[in-house]
């Protein structure tokens, strides 16, 4: 499984660990781990309009919490739900560069079904570790 | 040793974590709850309220209120109030995300034998006119220019555009639009994810319901009365929503900003980054504060326009005026703020920073913060539970000076969303309360099994434990018939 939802944090919010082999499968995992928590049923997005997301930072604990922003944004923004398939992550000069096209469709409450909607990625025990030669993230989203 | 272990018995509803208990906590943290309610909360309150007395400026306690639970930086429930005169700090974590989350209940002229029989297709008219789910967005068209009026004006603006009365403002916290409020101050990320939701519900634990007063309900008839409740079987309107997606942004933009500045700049460590901060005479507390009052008004606009729709339905469904439905508003309280008030701290006056998350303002009687109907009654506070128990109206009390004049703001949960959500399955939750004469609507099934009764704490405990903690005493209690839920 690669994310999978944490029953004893966050009584009111909704906490879920993410794992990858490499960074941009970790960043993939964790971006459907939000939207999963807002669309139950993440196959019935259709990828029928792309946005680019091009973001840097020093840490890449902050670049994974920009990212999931980012779905967020959309989501209020232009009702857009999004999925990630070829995150690209770089590493130059100390520096973290994701680049990637996201695809998806606006929300159609008769075809996806609604859990609830994420107002936040807060930083509450927020982490990306290297575990078994892969990567891990922990995060807890503000419902 | 466990944590509850450390806690000290001062009174019956006051338990305290002394200062020595962490490295770093200037002041103890106190749990204001009966015994029962203490022993069901999760460890984390305990951990984060004393983290919450490490914050520079925290004046006498971290407190928590009967209802609270384990949040993210600040726990649910969490009460501080900071000292901007001797380095008080502004937290956009000890705030929430969903500035003004709050509640808003409105009385009608009409009972439960009228309503019965239209039930029905209130809540349906309801769900249709009051959009909740996962980003919904609002009837009203707004250019990005008109919303960041709205901010700064708040329910105001929504009045001065007819939707609402004039009686309305005077009936809202800060009469629905704080003071300084600076549209200069919030991102234009903000105005996008905002602009187009006001009017909306948001999901989560926001919700509509239509309730009932039942005659051995109203606790205090003299009080009920004066706040609008005088019918056997009154049908009243309460709703839960907050600042959605525009008071997420301002609160994530802040508190990316604090984390750069915080400790380089100023100095300040702190135990979890959820608590990120700056101090309040700073220029990036001042920013904060500006932009949080922002979030404020968007808040009070949220429910004013949503009042309105609510008005509408009901107008409509039985061919009367508003006014003739006696549709008047009680109160609209705010649960997740940071005002700025005059307490007294040791026979002495000071102005402090009061951030209150998830807990609700109440002010007892002669306060010159409430308007003049309820001078001498207090102020109303809004408490709602889950749906499938029961809400109540309680008033401030004078004895509620030992925290800050801050009472609980809900039922409180005791069981994560994901567990909740393994137990109860939402179409069998819908046929079982509307069995028991409760009609809900829910854009979610799973989001309807999230918020099932038993994931709460008994809410009468909860109201129970703020008598007699003396910070908020119950007027009437009201039992859920109809609920929209986000």
């Amino acid at each position: 499984m690669p994310y999978h939802y944490l029953e004893e944090v966050g009584t009111a919010d909704i906490a879920f660990e993410a794992t990858g082999r490499d960074l941009p499968e970790l960043f993939n995992d964790a971006a459907d781990a939000t939207m999963n928590v807002m669309i139950e049923n993440l196959k019935a997005i259709e990828p029928l309009e792309t946005r680019r997301i091009e973001l840097s930072n020093d840490k890449i604990d902050m670049l994974l919490f920009d990212f999931l922003q980012e779905l967020i944004y959309f989501k209020d923004a232009e009702r857009l739900l999004l999925r990630v398939r070829d995150a690209r992550i770089d590493e130059k000069a100390e520096k973290y560069f994701l680049k990637t096209e996201a695809a998806g469709e606006i929300l159609d409450p008769a075809r996806h079904r609604q859990r609830a909607d994420v107002k936040a990625v807060t930083l509450h025990g927020f982490s990306v570790e290297r575990e078994n030669g892969g990567w891990k993230a922990r995060v807890l989203l503000d419902i | 040793m466990a944590i509850i272990d450390s806690l000290q018995k001062i009174s019956d509803t006051i338990w305290e974590l002394p200062a020595t208990y962490k490295d770093g906590m200037r002041v103890p943290a106190r749990i204001i709850a009966t015994e029962k309610l203490v022993r069901e909360m999760d460890e984390a309150v305990y951990q984060q309220t004393g983290n919450v007395a490490t914050l520079p400026g925290i004046t006498r306690y971290a407190l928590c209120m009967p209802d609270g639970h384990s949040g993210y930086g600040f726990p649910i429930g969490g009460v501080a109030a900071m000292d901007p005169h001797a380095g008080g700090v502004i937290s956009p974590g000890g705030i929430g995300f969903d500035i003004n989350c709050g509640m808003r209940l409105v009385t009608t002229n009409l009972t439960l034998d009228d309503v019965q029989p239209r039930l029905k297709e209130i809540v349906d008219l309801l769900f249709q006119r009051v959009p909740a789910g996962v980003g919904s967005h609002g009837f009203l068209k707004l250019s990005h220019g008109d919303f960041r009026d709205l901010v700064e004006q708040g329910a105001c603006w929504c009045v001065e555009h007819d939707y609402g009365w004039k009686e309305d403002l005077e009936l809202t916290e800060e009469n629905g639009c704080i003071s300084g409020a600076d549209a200069s101050k919030i991102s234009e990320r903000a105005v996008e994810r905002g602009y187009n939701q006001v009017g909306t519900l948001g999901s989560g634990n926001h919700y509509l319901e239509v309730q009932v007063a039942r005659p051995e309900d109203v606790r205090d008839k003299e009080l009920a009365a004066k706040f609008g409740i005088t019918i056997p079987n009154q049908i009243v309107v309460m709703f839960h929503c907050g600042s959605r997606g525009f008071g997420h942004q301002v609160a994530t933009d802040y508190l990316q900003k604090f984390l750069k500045v915080m400790e380089s700049k100023y100095g300040i460590k702190i135990l979890d980054r959820e608590l990120a901060c700056a101090p309040f005479d700073s220029p990036e507390g001042r920013d904060y504060f500006a932009a949080m009052k922002c979030g404020l008004n968007m808040s009070f606009a949220n429910r004013q326009v949503i009042l309105h729709r609510i008005r509408e339905v009901f107008s409509e469904v039985f061919g009367r005026s508003a006014e003739d439905l006696g549709m008047r508003m009680v109160y609209d309280v705010a649960h997740n703020t940071a005002k700025l008030e005059r307490h007294v701290v040791d026979g002495k006056e000071k102005e402090l920073l009061v951030h209150r998350k998830g807990s609700t303002r109440a002010f007892g009687p002669g306060s010159d913060e409430l308007p003049a109907r309820y001078h001498e009654t207090g102020q109303p506070v809004i408490i709602g539970g889950s749906m499938e128990t029961g809400s109540y109206l309680l008033v401030g009390t004078a004895s509620g000076a030992e925290t800050f004049f801050s009472t609980a703001h809900g039922s409180g949960r005791t069981m994560s969303r994901t567990k909740a959500r393994k137990q109860w399955h939402g179409k069998q939750l819908q046929r079982d309360l509307e069995a028991r004469g409760i009609y809900v609507r829910s854009t979610s099934w799973a989001g309807l099994a999230e918020e099932a009764g038993p994931a709460y704490k008994d809410i009468d405990e909860v109201i129970a434990a703020t008598e007699l903690a003396g910070i908020s005493k119950p007027v009437a209690r009201f039992t859920p018939i109809g609920n929209v839920k986000g």
